[in-house]
């Protein structure tokens, strides 16, 4: 099997984690399809005897914090695209669960960790090799992104306990 | 006790054990260790939840078809560095390989083609029998143990009807299905069993002996028309937990109660 039909295979677990990195699913797809060009292009920096899973979520993993930062930074050279993906928000937001939602509220940088490892069950080394981090810094972005999702869950009977206590 | 139990358990060894990659000779102690911390056992299995809520949630996208635009990356690329590059035999040829590669990946599908027929079969049933006012099941739930001995016999398999009553939905009973003509062996037989809430809403809980066994698969979640279906293989059962009248967060909570009712 050559580089590029091993890629193509990895394709539906690239949008699985996209989707669940992203949010709505053409933000999601726009994601991948922007990895998989980059990845096409620079195939040659990936070294063989390497894992080419990790490798192809390193890449995805720099195009998302690429866009992120370039979101943030130029939000309004393109606020057709802005207001394009607030409205597919609003839309879905009639369905959208409440997980989906403790999700999309969690940094960036602990979602990743989280994703990595509950969809795509990779050990905290690979992760961190992934995400070019120190494996501590796996494990206190995991817990941290885990506790918030729990309070976000959770949200409304930790509140009722402050008052209480008031 | 071993030297390791003087180990102190720490917020590390509770998150691998949460995603189970604690070393074997060390879960017993994170074990012991919970067991005699109830808040914190109580936050650790919220974390496990998430996990698989969340695989629950994504999973489904491994079935979607790749969309074009993605699966012609490649070799729009690829074609792209051919032309740029005059003499690009080379990368032609791997174009041309990849693309023969899509078609055959395209044609098969393999994930895909395993566990959706279930997932549809069991959304039929449900909009076939859960709108029955007079006649929804063949066998009452006044009847339970007669109605789960003769489903094992005709499944061939043990067959149990979970308690859902924790999620407001009694069990209405039960009724066999024709499952799929085989070419060879004819047709097992399916069950199918039905719970409704207090206000009429109804589930159906549809069971079939799978031929491969020790397969099992996460949790999958599919919309047949307006029926949403979550389905999994374990062991050598296929389940598909199919309702109208539930959203799919309240699906995902009952299907996770019956998998554990079924692991225990």
């Amino acid at each position: 099997m050559n580089d590029g039909q091993r890629i193509v295979e990895l394709i539906p677990r690239l949008r699985r984690y996209a989707r669940a990195l992203a949010g709505d699913r053409a933000r999601a797809d726009d994601l991948v399809q922007d990895t998989l060009e980059r990845a096409w292009n620079k195939l040659h920096l990936w070294r063989p005897d390497s894992d080419l899973r990790a490798w192809l979520f390193t890449v995805m993993h720099n195009v998302h914090v690429n866009q992120v930062r370039a979101s943030r930074n130029h939000a309004t050279l393109d606020d057709e695209g802005a207001e394009m993906a607030v409205a597919a928000v609003q839309g879905a937001s009639l369905e959208i669960r409440d997980l989906e939602r403790a999700l999309a509220l969690l940094p960036a940088e602990q979602r990743e960790v989280l994703l990595l490892i509950a969809l795509e069950d990779m050990s905290y080394a690979e992760v961190a090799g992934t995400l070019g981090i120190p494996i501590g810094t796996v494990m206190s972005r995991l817990s941290r992104a885990r506790e918030k999702l729990r309070v976000l869950m959770h949200g409304v009977a930790v509140g009722a306990k402050l008052q209480v206590v008031k | 006790m071993s030297d390791s139990a003087n180990v102190p358990v720490t917020e590390s060894d509770l998150l691998a054990y949460v995603d189970g990659k604690v070393p074997e000779a060390r879960r017993a102690e994170v074990q012991a260790w919970l067991a005699a911390r109830p808040d914190e056992a109580e936050r650790i299995a919220a974390y496990s939840v998430q996990n698989e809520e969340l695989r629950a949630l994504f999973n489904p996208v491994l079935d979607e078809p790749v969309p074009r635009r993605l699966r012609h990356v490649l070799t729009r690329a690829s074609r792209w560095r051919a032309y740029a590059l005059a003499a690009g035999f080379m990368l032609l040829g791997l174009a041309v390989g990849t693309l023969a590669g899509w078609q055959l990946h395209a044609q098969r599908s393999p994930v895909a083609g395993l566990t959706t027929g279930i997932a549809r079969n069991a959304a039929v049933a449900h909009a076939t029998y859960s709108p029955e006012v007079r006649h929804p099941v063949e066998v009452g739930a006044d009847q339970e143990p007669h109605l789960v001995a003769w489903l094992s016999k005709r499944l061939g398999t043990n067959v149990r009807a979970p308690k859902l009553e924790a999620s407001g939905l009694n069990l209405v009973g039960g009724r066999l299905l024709p499952g799929e003509s085989k070419p060879v062996g004819g047709a097992s037989p399916v069950a199918q069993l039905m719970y409704q809430t207090a206000n009429g809403r109804r589930l159906t809980l549809y069971m079939r002996t799978e031929a491969s066994s020790n397969r099992e698969t996460a949790f999958r979640y599919a919309l047949e028309g307006s029926v949403g279906v979550f389905y999994w293989i374990d062991r050598n059962v296929g389940y598909a937990l199919s309702s109208a009248d539930l959203n799919r967060e309240e699906l995902l909570a009952v299907a996770t109660s019956v998998y554990k009712q079924l692991n225990p």
